[in-house]
């Protein structure tokens, strides 16, 4: 099952510590990331493929954006 | 690759686990549709939220707007550094103070002196600098529909981090782009402030690997976002009603240096000009001094660090072509060298502006954004550097001031107190 982090309204840098605190805890390898900033956006793709996840798909909505993740095996 | 999770790992204390919030607020999903539906009526100019420019496995996909982005994208994070080392160092050239050609803190400064909010004949000048890095941040927000009012996280420990950050950092006499300036013009003090920043920053990242948090922002209507722009056109506004007048200390209702670093500037159309194309690429390429460090100390990831760095040796580079390099520790222009309270001073810095998130430059560019959090930050700072020079907290290049030391250790504690208080274990 996908878990959900939500992430917006957060200052920097705290929308990647929390993602990728959830990254290190969670059971799933998959995540949806709500952002609401283009900035945050743009830290997550580039830092969760230092800590052995990629992006599968970054989805903009009404509230910013849904960006997937999963791990790579 | 996997060696930079490795070690966050490691150095990472058990934290608490965090709580996921599956289902979006209802309540901030409908004020932010009518915040777009403004937007849409502001400029018809919203890629973000049109589903053909959806981002696919972090591509983007191209559309009609794709051409200016990736111009943008182009002037990455260090050639925006690069960028404004050699701007800055153009601008010391056409006048702007010695190893001070961008400054934020120094401006911001210039500016409560130009509006009588501080009586220090010597720094009184309304910089158009700050005006241009918020107005072409908030026309490149506006051009590329990342314009969203928001605010609602902590505002007044905001407001106070910005007081401080102001009062703190005069004691190394500059920000962090002026101590980058600094050492690329020579200044050998430069490099404890440098080192005092990048420990205090440290300190920062131990809070929020403890869960620190000033809590969440939420959308809101359009005012909070605009608030912080008008203001800053109503300071172009007087600038241009009330122009300096040669030899005389006051023109209208602002103040003008008539000596000191308040007295020399560059030309006023020029300042203004090339600092709204600057905010303008900084808020497209999110340069961030701060950020920098933070990401070098906290991920091992050196890409906001590249910009820092290119700003330095561009500025290095530019400053001995143009004949304005003088290695050295003693003399240095506007700058003391009292190595302790270089250190300290930007030691406290380097900890509010991590724990506020970011560098005093970003925060214009995030005011311009729409983000009215940063836009009390920026108004702290300005009240700030009143209150340094008013109370004598601030520097002279002869030295610390008479009461810095005071207000380093109330700043100080000041700083860990929110540190260790402001959790919020449901982020």
């Amino acid at each position: 099952m996908e878990e959900l982090v939500d992430v917006r309204g957060l200052s920097c840098p705290q929308p990647l510590l929390v993602t990728i605190e959830k990254i290190k805890t969670t059971q799933s390898s998959q995540l949806k990331v709500l952002v609401d900033t283009d900035t945050a956006r743009e830290n997550i793709t580039i830092v969760v493929k230092s800590v052995g996840w990629r992006v599968l798909e970054v989805e903009p909505s009404a509230l910013g954006y849904i960006i997937t993740i999963e791990r790579v095996f | 690759m996997l060696r930079a999770f490795d070690i966050f790992t490691e150095v990472t204390a058990p934290a608490p686990p965090v709580v996921i919030v599956s289902k979006a607020n209802l309540s901030f999903q409908c004020n932010y549709q009518r915040i777009i539906k403004i937007f849409n009526i502001i400029s018809s100019n919203r890629p973000n939220i049109n589903p053909s420019s959806r981002l696919t496995n972090g591509r983007e996909m191209r559309d009609e707007k794709s051409i200016m982005e990736s111009l943008c994208n182009c002037l990455g994070y260090y050639r925006y550094g690069a960028v404004i080392g050699i701007l800055a160092t153009i601008f010391q050239k056409l006048g702007n103070p010695p190893n001070m050609g961008i400054c934020v803190a120094c401006m911001e400064r210039d500016i409560a002196g130009a509006l009588g909010l501080h009586r220090v004949a010597t720094v009184q000048y309304l910089r158009p600098e700050i005006i241009g890095f918020v107005l072409g941040s908030f026309i490149a927000a506006l051009t590329f529909g990342e314009f969203r009012p928001r605010a609602g996280s902590a505002p007044i420990v905001r407001f106070f981090l910005g007081f401080l950050r102001w009062l703190v950092p005069l004691s190394f006499l500059g920000c962090p782009w002026r101590a980058l300036l600094r050492i690329a013009g020579g200044d050998g003090n430069a490099i404890f402030g440098l080192l005092g920043l990048f420990f205090g920053v440290w300190i920062g990242t131990l809070f929020f690997k403890r869960g620190y948090s000033l809590g969440r922002a939420t959308p809101t209507p359009l005012p909070t976002g605009l608030v912080m722009v008008l203001i800053v056109m109503a300071l172009l506004f007087l600038r241009i009603i009330y122009p300096p007048i040669q030899g005389q200390p006051q023109s209208g209702v602002l103040f003008y240096s008539l000596e000191g670093p308040g007295s020399k500037y560059a030309p006023f159309f020029i300042s203004l000009g090339v600092a709204i194309a600057l905010g303008f690429i900084a808020q497209r390429s999110r340069f961030c001094t701060m950020g920098a460090l933070r990401d070098l100390i906290l991920f091992r990831n050196f890409h906001l660090f590249l910009g820092v760095l290119s700003l330095a040796i561009f500025a290095f580079i530019s400053n001995l072509i143009l004949g304005q390099f003088k290695p050295g520790f003693a003399n240095q222009p506007i700058a003391h060298s009292m190595s302790l309270w270089n250190f300290l001073g930007m030691t406290l810095a380097g900890l509010s502006f991590a724990l506020a998130g970011g560098c005093p430059g970003r925060q214009l560019f995030l005011a311009g954004e729409g983000d009215g959090d940063a836009a009390i930050f920026v108004l702290g700072i300005i009240i700030g550097a009143a209150f340094a020079h008013n109370f004598g907290f601030a520097s002279t290049p002869k030295g610390i001031g008479p009461n810095a030391i005071e207000v380093l250790i109330v700043g100080l504690v000041f700083c860990i107190w929110v540190g260790f208080s402001m959790r919020h274990k449901e982020v």
